[in-house]
């Protein structure tokens, strides 16, 4: 029985791909839309089953199909585990994924290729069920590689726009880079273990076997590149902006909620393994500070409501990897969780603003918003104060822990996310005052056909901004029911931050850090009623800012450019000779030929004295080599 | 038994043999008309089943004899085929000198 359950789970959403792929162009109206939800509702109705199950029972179910591979004594099973892990993290994704389906049955209405769209994203939902259930690292891999896929199918959903098509290829190339990392470390736990089951791995750590520390480390190291790549940390995350490109629902569900945070679910998983590695969790935490301060500080200038979302992104997932490498996995899983409703909320709430703006993405034409779409202003409110970390809404429950623990761990560390922080409130609070505030600034022909979203684009954002509102409350300071469901994954249980003056006053500070940034925007968007200047008048470190820091740039000298000349060196040379010779070739045999065909001139007397002669050479060749 | 070769020598069947083999093969080098090419080939292929018969007798191998039977069926065949197509030549051109079949190229 839970095996059938299980395997419904799977692929419920990967029948809906199925019919939508070889069926959709016949299914009219809403029907491909209101499939795909259907196929991830049922999912999230399983799994909201096990869910109670486990939490219950706090057995995990495992579930082992059949023999895979096997190696001598290596072997590999299809097989999936459902634990709280996995569960915790297919209830966000099926139950985000089940929304924002069900919103863009709405948002993605008028579109041609509809029926492709929800095939895509039920094949999404289907790799990452498939990478969250697996039960050992090579099933893991195959939902990343598969969530990749459907990643750059999305990206580049609009094909016939060429940018669209390059931001899908560099989101594609870019991972792939983090997937080798991936790869290399499944080969080296491999050679560790024998075994690349969670469970081995983990009683093998456990158990006390000896396990070079050297080794351990290089495949800590080598996750954490693939963990970069998937998730967007430095120096691979230039790739998760240009994701913007792919429709809204899509920003939401796979570059918000859930795919990002394939690396993190990764890394806690294995956490275990990187307890064994602590320089490799110092890198991690100083990857994740840099990247959220980083991702911040750019986000400060963006004028596109995507990708100042989007640069928000990055940072929050900074702050996240700060508090894996920190050894505080249940805090980055908390933020996980909390993250997933508001920055979907958000990037939900920017399609409604978009698709009311038809297809306007600048916030500088924006403007007085809120008079006319009130639900998504207040869902927007809402979810812009989670996460700018106000209480008490969830975004400040989980930020502040991971501040405290950074607080208590490396105080430089704390220093970085803290600025981070008030920059992301400044960022949020710049976005809703130019979008929603102060009076319209498009064309008038813009400003008549502003109007509210439909229900079903409004239902997921009053869902999800409530769960920003209140998900704050599955780990409270002092109490959290978080931690104890998620204590049998994690090998080292974190420490209970006693609830003193300290902890009160670093609070405080946090509190007071998000009131500055906010009023450093209400001074300056509401206040002066400033508006950001053409690109062209953009001066100074902020054309720094609003330029990314130049990193694009900054790859293409260093890696793009070298690689072409290499490519261009291997054309010009190395083609030109193999080429040369090859040609050479045919056009001696063509010469052959031509020279050749003048022999047979159709006179068969001089047929015959070739033939004749040529008896005779060859008897004069036999007995002259004798 | 008393072997023929004693009386002739083998050497002598060879030579001739070889002559028999050099008229057909200038016959069929210097005549233009295809039948008397077509002798000539015939000449060429007595020539080589006498040496055969010959050394059959020499080495008291019966093997070479029966091969003759074997390349006279052969070249009876062939001589069918071979005078059918002259006679196709023949009707074609209304002559059967090699030197009008120029046609035999691509």
């Amino acid at each position: 029985m839970e095996t059938k359950l299980a395997l419904l789970l799977l692929l419920a959403p990967f029948i809906g791909f199925l019919i939508n792929v070889f069926a959709g162009k016949k299914l009219s109206g809403n029907l491909p839309g209101i499939l795909g939800t259907v196929a991830v509702a049922t999912s999230f109705a399983v799994t909201l089953s096990f869910f109670l199950q486990v939490s219950s029972s706090k057995e995990p179910v495992m579930i082992d199909l059949f023999e895979w591979m096997q190696l001598k004594n290596f072997k590999v099973n299809i097989a999936f585990q459902l634990d709280q892990l996995s569960l915790l993290w297919l209830m966000f994704v099926t139950g985000i994924g089940t929304l924002i389906h069900m919103y863009s049955i709405s948002y993605m209405h008028d579109d041609e290729n509809v029926h492709k769209f929800f095939a895509y994203l039920n094949l999404f939902v289907f790799f990452m069920i498939t990478l969250v259930m697996g039960s050992n690292l090579l099933i893991m891999f195959i939902g990343w590689e598969g969530v990749g896929l459907c990643s750059y199918l999305l990206i580049g959903f609009w094909y016939k726009n060429h940018d669209y098509n390059d931001a899908a290829k560099k989101a594609f190339i870019m991972n792939r880079i983090g997937d080798l990392g991936f790869l290399i470390g499944i080969f080296i736990l491999g050679y560790l273990f024998h075994s690349l089951d969670y469970t081995d791995i983990r009683t093998a750590i456990e158990s006390g076997k000896h396990i070079d520390p050297t080794w351990a480390s290089i495949a800590a190291l080598c996750l954490f590149i693939g963990a970069c790549g998937k998730s967007a940390q430095i120096p691979l995350y230039t790739w998760l902006p240009d994701a913007m490109a792919g429709p809204t629902p899509v920003s939401a569900l796979i570059h918000a909620a859930t795919m990002v945070t394939a690396g993190i679910f990764m890394i806690t998983r294995l956490n275990y393994l990187f307890d064994l590695a602590p320089e490799v969790q110092n890198i991690i935490a100083i990857v994740g500070a840099v990247t959220s301060l980083i991702a911040a500080s750019i986000g400060l200038v963006q004028n596109d409501i995507k990708k100042v979302l989007a640069y928000s992104t990055v940072s929050q997932l900074g702050l996240m990897f700060l508090a894996l490498g920190l050894g505080a996995y249940q805090i980055a899983v908390f933020h996980v969780i909390t993250h997933a409703f508001f920055k979907a909320c958000l990037f939900l709430g920017s399609g409604s603003v978009i698709h009311a703006m038809h297809g306007e993405q600048d916030m500088r034409y924006m403007g007085g918003l809120r008079k006319v779409m009130k639900v998504t202003f207040i869902t927007f409110l809402i979810s812009t104060l989670a996460i700018s970390g106000l209480p008490p809404f969830s975004g400040f429950f989980s930020k502040d822990e991971i501040l405290m623990t950074a607080f208590h761990h490396n105080k430089p560390l704390w220093v970085i996310g803290s600025v981070a922080s008030i920059m992301t409130a400044f960022y949020m609070f710049r976005l809703l005052y130019l979008t929603f505030y102060k009076d319209f600034r498009g064309t008038e022909e813009q400003k008549k056909h502003l109007h509210e979203s439909p229900g079903l684009i409004t239902f997921p954002l009053i869902v999800l901004a409530t769960l920003a509102l209140v998900g704050g409350a599955i780990s409270l300071p002092g109490n959290s029911w978080l931690n104890e469901y998620l204590a049998p994954v994690i090998a080292k249980q974190s420490e209970h931050h006693h609830m003193g003056t300290t902890e009160y006053m670093l609070m405080g500070v946090a509190i007071i850090g998000a009131f500055i940034g906010i009023g450093l925007a209400y001074a300056k968007y509401i206040k002066q009623s400033s508006v950001p200047g053409q690109d062209s008048e953009i001066t100074g470190f902020a054309k720094v800012l609003y330029n990314k820091f130049y990193v694009d740039e900054i790859y293409t000298a260093l890696i793009v450019k070298p690689i072409y000349a290499l490519g261009s060196f291997f054309k010009n040379v190395t083609e030109a000779a193999i080429s040369g010779l090859i040609f050479g070739l045919g056009k001696l045999a063509n010469v052959l030929g031509t020279e050749g065909k003048t022999l047979q001139n159709g006179s068969i007397g001089f047929y015959l004295f070739a033939f004749v002669l040529g008896i005779c050479s060859i008897i004069v060749y036999i007995f002259l080599a004798k | 038994m008393e072997n023929i070769l004693q009386q002739i020598g083998i050497e002598n069947y060879i030579y001739l043999s070889t002559l028999l083999f050099c008229v057909g093969v200038f016959g069929v080098l210097f005549r233009r008309n295809a039948i008397v090419m077509f002798m000539s080939i015939e000449i060429m292929l007595n020539a080589v089943n006498l040496l055969l018969v010959a050394f059959s007798t020499y080495h008291q191998d019966a093997a070479g004899q029966v091969f003759v039977f074997f390349s006279m069926a052969v070249a009876a065949a062939e001589v069918a085929v071979g005078l059918a197509i002259l006679v196709a030549i023949y009707r074609n051109l209304n002559n059967i000198d090699i030197d009008s079949l120029k046609k035999l190229k691509g």
